[in-house]
This record gives structure tokens, C-alpha cells and sequence, in this order.
């Protein structure tokens, strides 16, 4: 087919553009990869900018990222950041075999595209159960808050010391139970312990005694994990946009790592090596660095800012 | 083109300098050093504008070197670069801009 199609451009000289002349010197389909990812660059820039404007609408109630994910898997005590700067190492790392892959194809080289194009859906995977894990760890919750009628999430402390509810009722957060609080019950715990006390939106502690009148007169509910609707952490919205950007980035992963296993099968049958040259490989490529491009905004503006 | 086939060593450079930017803000999140958290430049702490000019940094490195665009050419790096440079900064100049109304008390 290409073949008859090639015999009649030569023959009629009709400068016809079915990517042999290339204004841009990038083929037809390196092009529509490029402007896809124009769209989408877009697409996430909106999303960042909403959380930004939401952000910088409740400066003083919205929650510290570091207070959130602050563990890091098999190990106790707070690690924030670690986890998810393990994360980002993961996705840079599967970009560097990505490069490798796209690399050795241009030099024909079937068994390293192979090797390293396997490494790549590997970091990938591994980068999606970390999210796995991420959100399991959010859904669950972690210290528990306590809601008030004006939608403020206030946090138990003890001193001038985050502490949580689990604590405060002598519970284990970890045990697999599914706990359940009623205000009443958190505020005679807080009249028996007066070591604790109450952090508010605003991070102001309270003492014992005004934590108790505050939250008489103010709370409307036991916050324990988070979901859509409302989360133990602070402001609903921020459950909303975590659950949002990164659930959206997580599916260009998964979908990254999708084209990457059937791109991986042609390579492996021998498809491109049959057609000369592993472009195919290239343009899965600059997905899957977009991906990794992407991740680095929202490991700044949801971790770091 | 030419540094497709001159080995791999280009590749592994971005690789450490993107780990070591990583490393770099990771440690500055951490520490927060208190010069830089407690002085507000442009409505914002001074460690966020350390951290947005890092990350721009990264993403100059990806986009040049590991999705190759810096190897393109000029014609095709506008045409990528260009609708990117001009509509995010707008987006975000709308938001900050028109942002204010929903600050009013009304």
C-alpha cells in the first residue's frame, strides 16, 4: 500500500504531505503527540490554578501538607515529605529508562529497548501502588478531627503538640476497627484527660477548659478519615482537589503504563524492527515524560508550597 | 540529533541533576530554613517562589533534553512553547485578577 502510494507521488511530483516532507522535520504522528500534550498541559494548569485559588481563599484553615502525609510505609513516627519525595525518585527514575528505551531504539537495538522498556513499566507500577497506598493512608485518616458548625476542622492536641482523637480515647487508629466517636464522648474524655486540649482551624491551642467550652458550643461532628464530602485534615476542598489532581494524574500513569505494555508486545513480536525504526517507541516516550513533568508541579504546589 | 547516538552519559547528567534538585527542595521543605519562610515577597513566602523557580527548572530539564525539544526545530519549539508561555501565565493572571470578588463581604 505505501509502496504504490510512494511510486505515485515520485511519479506526479504533487507535493502531497503524508509525512515524507516535513516542514517541522517531527512526523505526523510525533506532531499529534506534541499537541495532545499541549491540551493537557493546559488541562492541568487550570486544575493547579483552582487549587491555588482555593488555597490562597483559606490561608489560615487550610491544612499543612506535612501534616497530612507524614508516614511512610513499615516505619513509625512522622516522615513528612519522605514518601513522597520516594515517589518522584520512582517517576524520574522510570523517565531515565524511558530515555534509555527511545535511545536504543534509534540505534536498532531490539533486546536493550526490551530491558529497559520493562524497567520503565516496572517504575511505573510501583509508582501507582505507592498512590495506592497514599490514598488508602487519606481515606483512612490518621488523627482524626473534629468538625464545627462553621465547616472549621479543629485537631486534639496535647500542649502546644499535635495529638489525635485515637489518642485522646485511648483507641488504636491502626487496629482495622472501624471507629466511631460522638462529640459528647470526646468531650468527657477531654474533662477526664486535661492534659489534652484543642488546636483550632486557625492553629491557635487552646487550654483544656476553653477547648471544652469551644467545642460545646461549636462542634457539630467526629471527623475520622477523609472522603468527598468532608475530611479529618481541615477544609473539604482540599480532600476534593487531592482526590482530583492526583487521581487525574494517576490515570495518565495507569494509561502510560497500558501503552507502554502493548508497545512493549510490538517490540517484542518484532513490529518495528520490521518497520525500520521504533518511532512508536519515541511518541509513547514523550507520554510518559509528560507524565513525569507533570507529577513535578503537583509534588511542588500539593507537597511543597 | 547528534546526541542520540553519542551514548548515554547526557542522560544520566540530567538524571543527577534532577535527583539533586529533588534532594534540594525535599531537605528545604524539612528544614524551612526561617529567613526564607518568614520573609513575604510578592504576596507570598520567599521559600515558595525558591521552590516554583526549582520546579521550572526541572521541567526545563525534562522537556529539553528527555522529550528532546531542545533537538527540534526553532519552528516546532515555538510552536509547542508558545500557546503553553502564553495562556498558563494568563490563567493564572485571570485568577489573581478577578480572584478578589470572592474575598468581598457582601
Amino acid at each position: 500500500m505505501d509502496e504504490v502510494l510512494d511510486e505515485a507521488l515520485v511519479k506526479d511530483h504533487k507535493p502531497a504531505w503524508k509525512g515524507g516532507d516535513q516542514p517541522y522535520e517531527a512526523s505526523y504522528g510525533k506532531l499529534m503527540m506534541w499537541f495532545f500534550l499541549i491540551t493537557d498541559t493546559l488541562t492541568f494548569s487550570a486544575f493547579l490554578a483552582a487549587y491555588g485559588f482555593s488555597r490562597f481563599k483559606y490561608p489560615d484553615i487550610w491544612p499543612n501538607p506535612e501534616d497530612v502525609f507524614s508516614h511512610f510505609p513499615f516505619l513509625h513516627g512522622e516522615h513528612p515529605l519522605l514518601f513522597v519525595a520516594l515517589m518522584t525518585f520512582i517517576l524520574i527514575m522510570s523517565s531515565v529508562t524511558m530515555v534509555l528505551a527511545v535511545n536504543y531504539g534509534h540505534k536498532m537495538q531490539k533486546k536493550k529497548v526490551i530491558l529497559w522498556l520493562s524497567l520503565t513499566i516496572v517504575g511505573g507500577a510501583i509508582f501507582l501502588g505507592s498512590q495506592a497506598w497514599e490514598w488508602g493512608h487519606f481515606i483512612h485518616g490518621d488523627k482524626g478531627g473534629i468538625n464545627t458548625k462553621t465547616e472549621h476542622v479543629v485537631h486534639i492536641a496535647e500542649g502546644e503538640k499535635l495529638s489525635s482523637v485515637y489518642a485522646l480515647m485511648g483507641a488504636d487508629g491502626h487496629d482495622g476497627m472501624h471507629h466511631h466517636f460522638t462529640v459528647d464522648q470526646v468531650i468527657t474524655s477531654l474533662e477526664a484527660n486535661p492534659q489534652y486540649n484543642i488546636r483550632t482551624a486557625n492553629r491557635m491551642y487552646l487550654t483544656n477548659e476553653d477547648a471544652i467550652a469551644y467545642l460545646r458550643e461549636n462542634a457539630s461532628e467526629v471527623l475520622l478519615g477523609a472522603n468527598l464530602k468532608n475530611n479529618e485534615y481541615g477544609h473539604p476542598l482540599f480532600a476534593d482537589y487531592f482526590f482530583f489532581i492526583t487521581g487525574f494524574h494517576g490515570f495518565h500513569v495507569f494509561s502510560g503504563v497500558i501503552l507502554l505494555i502493548i508497545i512493549l508486545i510490538n517490540v517484542i513480536k518484532g513490529t518495528y524492527e520490521r518497520r525500520g525504526h521504533y518511532e512508536m517507541v519515541e511518541k509513547v516516550g514523550l507520554y510518559w515524560h509528560f507524565v513525569d513533568l507533570v507529577w513535578v508541579f503537583v509534588f511542588t504546589f500539593f507537597y511543597l508550597v | 540529533m547528534a546526541s542520540e547516538t553519542n551514548g548515554n552519559w547526557w542522560i544520566w547528567k540530567v538524571f543527577w541533576i534532577l535527583l539533586f534538585i529533588t534532594a534540594f527542595e525535599v531537605a528545604l521543605g524539612i528544614i524551612k530554613p526561617s529567613f526564607l519562610v518568614d520573609t513575604i515577597f510578592l504576596g507570598t513566602k520567599l521559600i515558595n517562589h525558591v521552590f516554583i523557580i526549582l520546579t521550572i527548572i526541572k521541567a526545563a530539564y525534562i522537556i529539553n533534553q528527555f522529550m528532546h525539544l531542545g533537538h527540534e526545530k526553532v519552528t516546532l519549539k515555538w510552536t509547542i512553547l508558545l500557546p503553553a508561555l502564553i495562556l498558563v501565565p494568563y490563567l493564572l493572571f485571570i485568577l489573581l485578577n478577578e480572584g478578589f470578588y470572592t474575598y468581598l463581604k457582601i
